[in-house]
C-alpha cells in the first residue's frame, strides 16, 4: 500500500479545508470499502482524512423528516425506533446488506459513496473504464452474470453508450432511491442538498465517477421525508445464497393504500444498473386500482420492455419481473 | 491533536524494499537459528509495513492501555497480531469477507483488517484473549467444545467474538436468526450447524455473555 498521510479532524470545516487543496485527498469514515481499494492498489489516496470524530451521527426526526448523520453506523440506524416506524422499508434495506460487522463498520455516508463496481474492477490486468478511463470494459464480452440490464435510461441511449455496465452494490441506496430523500452536503462552497435521484449516477459519461459530489465535498446527512409507506413498504432481495451476498435483483417497494386501493405507488431496483433504478412511471400505473397479481404482472412487464440483457444475464429479465411482482404483492398483502 | 507527522516522509518503497531483503535474508537463516534467537527476532517492534510517517495512537486492548506509535497503513488486525502478539485474532481472506478477523471495538463486533490502527485512536478493543477471565473459558468457548463447533479451528476465534456479539445484540433467537446473523463468519471445514447449536445452547440458557 502506497504511503499517506493520516490526519484527524476535529471540526466540519478543519476537515473540508484539509481536502480542499488536494485532489487525491480521501475522506475515511466506516473504510469498508476503501480499505479494501487500498489494499489491492485502486484506491490510493496521498492524504487520508479521518471523519470518525466529527459530530456527525445523530439519528433523529424533526419537522417533517428523518434526518440521519453521515456517520451513523447502518447497524445503528437499522434498528432506531424512528426508522423502524417511520421508514420501515429503509430498516429492512440496511438489513439485508452486508454482514453483522461490516453493518458495525460502515456509516449511512459511507454506504452511498461505496464504488459502483464489478469483479473486473477489481482485476488490474484488465483493463475497465471505470478504474483507468478509456481502456475498456472487460465486461463487455467477458463474464457478466451478474451485471446491469438498464442502462442510460428509456429510449435515451442503450448499452452501446453505457462504458461501464457494473451495477450499484448498495441495499440502503435502493431504499432511498424509492422514497423521496436528501443528500445534505458541505464543501469548501458551503452546503448545498441533492436529490437522491441526482446523487449517484449513470455510466453514459464519464464512468470514473460514481457521484455528483464536487471535489472536497463532504456528506454530513442524509433527510428521509415523511412519507405514508410504512403499513405498505417491502424489500426483498434475491441472491446467490442465503445471506452476506450482493443482490442478483432487489426490490423496494413502497404503496400507500386506502379502502382496498392504491393511491401512491414507488418501485426502485438494486443489481440492475450503474445506480439503483427507480420506475418512474408505476405511480401512474397503479394509482387508483386494486392490487391484483394480474395488475401487477402487467406493470412489471412494462417496465422490462426497457430493460436489455448482456450476453450472460438474460435471467435476469424474468427474474427481474418476477422479483417486482413478489415484492408489490408482500407490499399491497395479497397473496 | 496529538498525532506528529513527519514533514518529509521517507521514501518508503526503499524502505519496504530493504525490510524486504532483511526479512529474505533472515528467513535463509532461520534453519540453523537457535530457537531464543528466533524468538528475538520475531518479536516486532515496528511493525512490518516500512517507515512511513508514524501515527501516535492510544487505545486499550483487553483492559490494558497501549500508547503505541505506528504507520498508519497498519491495520488493526497488523497491530494485534504483530504489535501486540495477540495472535488469537486471525488473518483469513484480509479483504472483510470471511469474518476470521473479528474482535469486538467498543463493544461491537468489528472486522479488523478492514480498519486502519490509527483510526481506532480512543477505542476500547477486545480480542478472543481479553473474552476469558485467566483459565476459565468463556460460556460460548465452552460450548464450541461441547457441540464440536470446530475443525481445522482457523475460523473458531472470529466465530466466538461474532457469536458473543450475535447474542448480546439479541439475534440469536432461532436457528434461523443465527444463521443470518453469522453470516460473516465462513467456516470452510462446514461446522456451520454445531455453531449453530453451540450459540442457541448458550442463549437458551441465559448464561451471561
Amino acid at each position: 500500500m502506497k504511503p499517506f498521510q493520516y490526519l484527524r479532524p476535529k471540526t466540519i470545516a478543519e476537515a473540508i479545508s484539509m481536502a480542499a487543496d488536494d485532489p487525491e485527498a480521501r475522506y475515511i469514515a466506516g473504510g469498508t470499502n476503501l480499505v479494501d481499494l487500498m489494499k489491492r492498489g485502486i484506491a490510493s489516496p496521498t492524504k487520508l482524512i479521518d471523519i470518525n470524530h466529527l459530530p456527525l451521527k445523530k439519528i433523529e426526526h424533526r419537522y417533517d423528516r428523518l434526518r440521519i448523520g453521515a456517520l451513523a453506523l447502518n447497524s445503528e440506524v437499522a434498528k432506531h425506533k424512528a426508522v423502524v416506524t417511520r421508514q420501515p422499508l429503509l430498516a429492512q434495506a440496511l438489513l439485508a446488506g452486508a454482514s453483522g460487522q461490516l453493518r458495525n463498520m460502515a456509516t449511512v455516508g459511507g454506504n452511498l459513496l461505496q464504488r459502483t463496481r464489478c469483479s473486473y474492477f477489481y482485476d488490474l490486468a484488465l483493463p475497465c473504464n471505470k478504474r483507468k478511463p478509456g481502456s475498456g470494459c472487460g465486461a463487455e464480452g467477458g463474464i457478466n452474470r451478474t451485471h446491469a440490464i438498464f442502462f442510460a435510461g428509456n429510449g435515451f441511449g442503450g448499452i452501446e453508450k453505457s462504458s461501464c455496465l457494473a451495477v450499484h452494490p448498495s441495499d440502503m441506496c435502493v431504499a432511498l432511491t424509492a422514497v423521496d430523500t436528501v443528500v445534505v452536503v458541505n464543501g469548501p462552497d458551503g452546503e448545498r442538498r441533492i436529490q437522491m435521484k441526482d446523487f449517484l449516477r449513470l455510466s453514459t459519461q464519464q464512468p470514473e465517477l460514481d457521484t455528483n459530489l464536487g471535489p472536497g465535498e463532504l456528506v454530513t446527512a442524509i433527510e428521509v421525508l415523511d412519507n405514508a409507506f410504512a403499513k405498505h413498504s417491502h424489500y426483498l432481495k434475491v441472491r446467490d445464497r442465503a445471506s452476506y451476498a450482493f443482490a442478483l435483483v432487489s426490490v423496494a417497494v413502497a404503496l400507500q393504500m386506502d379502502g382496498g386501493r392504491i393511491w401512491d405507488a414507488r418501485l426502485a431496483l438494486g443489481g440492475v444498473a450503474h445506480k439503483p433504478w427507480r420506475y418512474w412511471a408505476i405511480d401512474l400505473m397503479l394509482r387508483g386500482k386494486a392490487p391484483s397479481e394480474q395488475l401487477f404482472r402487467e406493470v412489471a412487464e412494462h417496465e422490462m420492455e426497457s430493460a436489455k440483457a448482456l450476453e450472460g444475464n438474460a435471467y435476469k429479465i424474468k427474474l427481474t419481473s418476477n422479483a417486482m411482482v413478489a415484492a408489490l404483492k408482500t407490499a399491497a398483502g395479497i397473496s | 491533536m496529538d498525532i506528529d507527522h513527519d514533514a518529509t516522509p521517507p521514501d518508503a518503497e526503499n524502505e519496504a524494499r530493504r525490510f524486504f531483503l532483511k526479512q529474505s535474508m533472515f528467513i535463509a537463516g532461520l534453519s540453523m537459528a537457535p530457537a531464543d534467537l528466533l524468538q528475538a527476532a520475531l518479536a516486532p517492534e515496528d511493525g512490518p509495513v516500512g517507515n512511513a510517517a508514524k501515527v501516535k495512537i492510544s487505545l486499550t486492548v483487553n483492559g490494558k492501555r497501549r500508547r503505541i506509535s505506528i504507520d498508519p497503513r497498519m491495520t488493526l488486525l497488523g497491530l494485534l497480531r504483530e504489535n501486540l502478539g495477540l495472535t488469537g485474532t486471525k488473518k483469513g481472506c484480509d479483504f472483510g469477507q470471511c469474518g476470521a478477523c473479528t474482535v469486538h471495538v467498543d463493544g461491537r463486533r468489528t472486522l479488523s483488517c478492514l480498519t486502519f490502527a490509527a483510526m481506532q485512536h480512543g477505542s476500547k478493543i477486545t480480542t478472543i484473549e481479553g473474552l476469558s477471565s485467566g483459565d476459565n473459558l468463556h460460556p460460548l468457548q465452552e460450548a464450541f467444545i461441547k457441540h464440536d463447533g470446530f475443525q481445522c479451528g482457523y475460523c473458531t476465534p472470529g466465530q466466538v467474538m461474532s457469536g458473543v456479539a450475535c447474542i448480546r445484540e439479541g439475534c440469536a433467537g432461532s436457528a434461523e436468526e443465527v444463521r443470518e446473523y453469522m453470516s460473516g463468519n465462513l467456516c470452510r471445514c462446514g461446522a456451520y450447524p454445531n455453531i449453530v447449536d453451540a450459540i442457541l445452547e448458550v442463549k437458551m440458557e441465559g448464561l451471561k455473555v
